[in-house]
């Protein structure tokens, strides 16, 4: 009885001690903090094997909300950060705290709500008159509410609106406080207009009634920058690794690998990385 | 929507086609949360025997904060040891972040109290009978301590089962540390965490029936060990 | 003498339950600790044996006061016998082992422990499964097996059957033939007459008498020994029992 039992002990304690080794491995990766619109899309689990395979760099992708990724990077836990907040970036930048900011690609943002539509926002492009419209007839609207690229765009939208949707939390404005898939689970589950950004909607499984109702409008333009960590202040920095990457994702390859990703035939992330100024 | 048991058969479908990206998933998930329940072990059952057993000043207020413990919110758990690895944080040149690691620290450090605080109660109540007999024999504090964790030994495997349902269940703190990377840190719960926010509640609900498998074999494999052990009156 | 106290006072709960207890314990004798329930008779074992510290008093072995190196000289049976969650085997390994003993000669006292409670054959068996009678000479060899000048037992038959009373009362009779001292409390008469040979008996937290079995058991002198004797409850010296009082009523 008592050799069986510390068998049984001595097993599980092999099975996880296993672990420890296997928890290092080799050094040739690079974290990347970035927001949950990249990863629930699908986008870096297609482009990624393909740079890995040219450049044998593992790139290890956190994907958290902007307003998180930012400060995660800001304390150096990471080399690389991909975000879609032009404001939150350049600050970053300015602060010092990464090197230099360059475009990559955009997608954008679209308002999605039930098919019977009570705010009557549907074939519309005019996100004010929408939301104008929505905020008029106080019907539900989720709001992510966790200080992400997307939320601050959505809050950059309400201004241009004129309407202070923070005063009506709790009311018809509905802030969730999380990503936007959970955002977008809770919104379909109340009857809820919601902003995401289109590449979320084609890749969510959990559509419900809800259709793209407003979409085209220029202000819902939605830029991803990419930000070297500085490693001026973060000595531990892999900057080499994580050049390396922004390098490809910026060149024709890296360019061409985005435009390829593709659900149900739609095209999710448009490259811009040689459009812009920046 | 699909219905309720559509899903539930969808479910079961993908648990018998087992690919190998899930497998992994499901390793890396028993590793961390075994090696975290190891750990835990380690420290809270010498632990929560001390308390037990012996009677030294500050033992009640030991007792309520251990007690107390066992609540601790996991993403509080995760906050904290986020802060303690991070790059700027005290640890942070361990680069422990964003591996298993820093996860099963997170989960050893939920676990712990809760090994503790139940080792304590089970081992007061052996101790409550032993004393006088082992005062009687002459018995020595370290070979008390190891007694009376073997004579407990088979209620101390429910006290174990008890901190690995947590550990395993736990998504808060580990998606925290761990950052849920693909292949590197995604466990079961962060992977059931991201499934449904992707809005594939079908293959997240067919995690959770994995899951939920998972901890109905190993708790009935326990059971199964302790119940032999009652017959022969040992627990 | 081997073992004395004076003055043993023992309060709990701001509750005095002995007060002021001498007792005197000869060299090789059996000597029996008796009186009613409450009278205190397991608390001035525990406080003989150390387990417990008297508020007041103290407890001299051989003239000197009780220290843990005399407690290992002394050993204790209890009314419910304490095994281990493990085999028969085991729990006398583990007592033996508390002494430093290992290998042959732990092996060999094992045996001879097993032999003297007829368990030889139950030695792999786990110890809770074995019967109340098992129980008890188990606890009993494994007292022995650390071989105490001393040994305690506090109403070690009370819940036994008559056969395996008297298989107890042997194994004690055989280590007091060995010169253990042996100190046992029972409220067994029959038991008391085959194995006393000195009484003290207690009431309400005092000796009320103490000296040879033929003189307290026989012709006592004192009002509670006398009673218990006629089979009375005691309850105090200006109260008429309960028990005159159904007597007189039927």
């Amino acid at each position: 009885m008592n050799r069986r039992f510390f068998a049984t002990i001595l097993a599980a304690a092999l099975i996880g001690g296993a672990t420890v080794q296997s928890a290092s491995g080799e050094d040739k990766f690079i974290v990347v903090q970035s927001t949950t619109s990249t990863q629930n899309s699908g986008l870096f689990d297609d482009i990624l094997p393909g740079f890995q395979e040219t450049t044998g760099i593992e790139v290890r992708v956190v994907a958290v909300g902007t307003g998180q990724a930012v400060r995660n990077a800001a304390n150096g836990d990471g080399d690389v950060l991909l975000v879609h907040s032009k404001p939150s970036e350049e600050k970053f930048v300015a602060d010092g705290l990464g090197v230099s900011r360059a475009d990559v690609m955009y997608n954008d943002f679209v308002i999605v709500g039930p098919e019977a539509d009570p705010a009557g926002v549907a074939g519309g492009r005019d996100v004010v008159t929408a939301l104008k419209a929505i905020a008029k007839g106080a019907t539900p609207f989720a709001s992510r509410g966790d200080d992400s690229g997307t939320h601050k765009a959505e809050l950059r939208l309400w201004n241009a609106a004129d309407i202070d949707a923070a005063a009506e939390s709790g009311d018809w404005y509905r802030e969730t406080g999380s990503g936007m898939g959970a955002t977008l689970n809770t919104g379909i589950g109340m009857d809820a207009y919601i902003m995401t950004d289109r590449a979320t909607w084609i890749a969510f499984g959990n559509k419900g009634n809800h259709e793209i109702l407003v979409e085209g409008d220029p202000r819902m333009f939605n830029q991803y920058g990419v930000i070297l960590v500085n490693p001026n202040v973060h000595p531990h920095v892999k900057a080499e690794l994580g050049q390396t990457f922004i390098d490809w994702l910026l060149s024709r390859e890296g360019q061409q690998a985005i435009a390829g990703y593709k659900v149900d035939g739609h095209q999710l992330f448009f490259p811009n990385a040689n459009d812009g100024s920046s | 929507m699909d219905s309720f048991w559509s899903v539930l058969g969808g479910a079961f479908a993908l648990v018998f086609a087992l690919d190998p990206d899930l497998l992994e998933i499901i390793g890396l998930s028993m590793r961390v949360t075994l090696t975290a329940v190891l750990f835990a072990c380690l420290i809270g059952l010498p632990l929560g025997a001390a308390v037990g057993a012996f009677r030294f000043p500050g033992r009640t207020l030991l007792a309520v904060i251990l007690n107390a413990l066992m609540g601790l919110p996991p993403v509080v758990v995760g906050l904290v040891v986020y802060l303690l690895l991070s790059a700027s944080g005290p640890l942070g040149p361990l680069r422990l972040l964003y591996t298993p690691g820093a996860m099963i620290i997170a989960q050893m450090i939920i676990v712990t109290p809760i090994v503790a605080a139940l080792t304590r109660q089970v081992v007061e109540d052996i101790d409550r009978e032993y004393a006088e007999q082992f005062a009687s024999l002459g018995v020595g504090a370290l070979d008390r301590l190891l007694s009376l964790l073997w004579d407990a030994r088979y209620s101390l495997l429910t006290v174990t089962l008890a901190g690995f349902g947590r550990a395993v269940a736990e998504v808060g703190a580990v998606l925290i540390v761990g950052g849920n990377i693909n292949h590197v840190t995604r466990v079961m719960t962060t992977t059931i965490a991201l499934e449904t926010s992707k809005g594939n509640l079908q293959l997240a609900l067919a995690l959770g029936v994995i899951l939920l498998l998972i901890a109905f074999s190993v708790n009935a494999c326990v059971m199964a060990l302790r119940a032999s052990a009652v017959r022969a009156a040992y627990a | 003498m081997l073992l004395e106290a004076s003055d043993l006072v023992f309060e709990a709960g701001g509750q005095r339950l002995l007060c002021g207890v001498d007792v005197s314990i000869r060299k090789g004798a059996r000597t029996l600790v008796m009186g009613p329930n409450g009278a205190g008779k397991s608390l001035l074992l525990r406080l003989l044996h150390g387990l417990l510290k008297p508020a007041q008093g103290e407890v001299l072995w051989q003239g000197t006061p009780l220290t843990k190196q005399a407690m290992r000289a002394q050993a204790m049976v209890f009314q419910r016998p304490v095994l281990l969650r493990r085999s028969v085997l085991a729990n006398l390994k583990f007592a033996l082992s508390v002494r430093g003993l290992r290998g042959a000669e732990r092996a060999e006292k094992i045996e001879v422990a097993l032999a003297a409670a007829g368990l030889s054959h139950l030695a792999k068996q786990p110890a809770r499964v074995l019967s109340g009678g098992e129980q008890q000479r188990l606890a009993v060899v494994r007292a022995l097996a650390c071989e105490p000048d001393l040994l305690f037992l506090d109403e070690p038959t009370a819940n036994l059957d008559p056969a395996s009373t008297a298989a107890i009362e042997t194994l004690v009779l055989e280590a007091n033939a060995r010169g253990v001292t042996i100190v046992l409390v029972t409220h067994d008469s029959g038991q008391a007459k085959r194995l006393g040979q000195d009484v003290i008996f207690l009431q309400d937290g005092r000796v009320a008498e103490a000296g040879p079995a033929s003189q307290v058991l026989g012709t006592p002198r004192s009002e509670p020994a006398r009673a218990w004797q006629d089979g009375r409850l005691y309850l105090g010296a200006n109260t008429r029992s309960i028990n005159d009082r159904f007597r007189r009523t039927f």
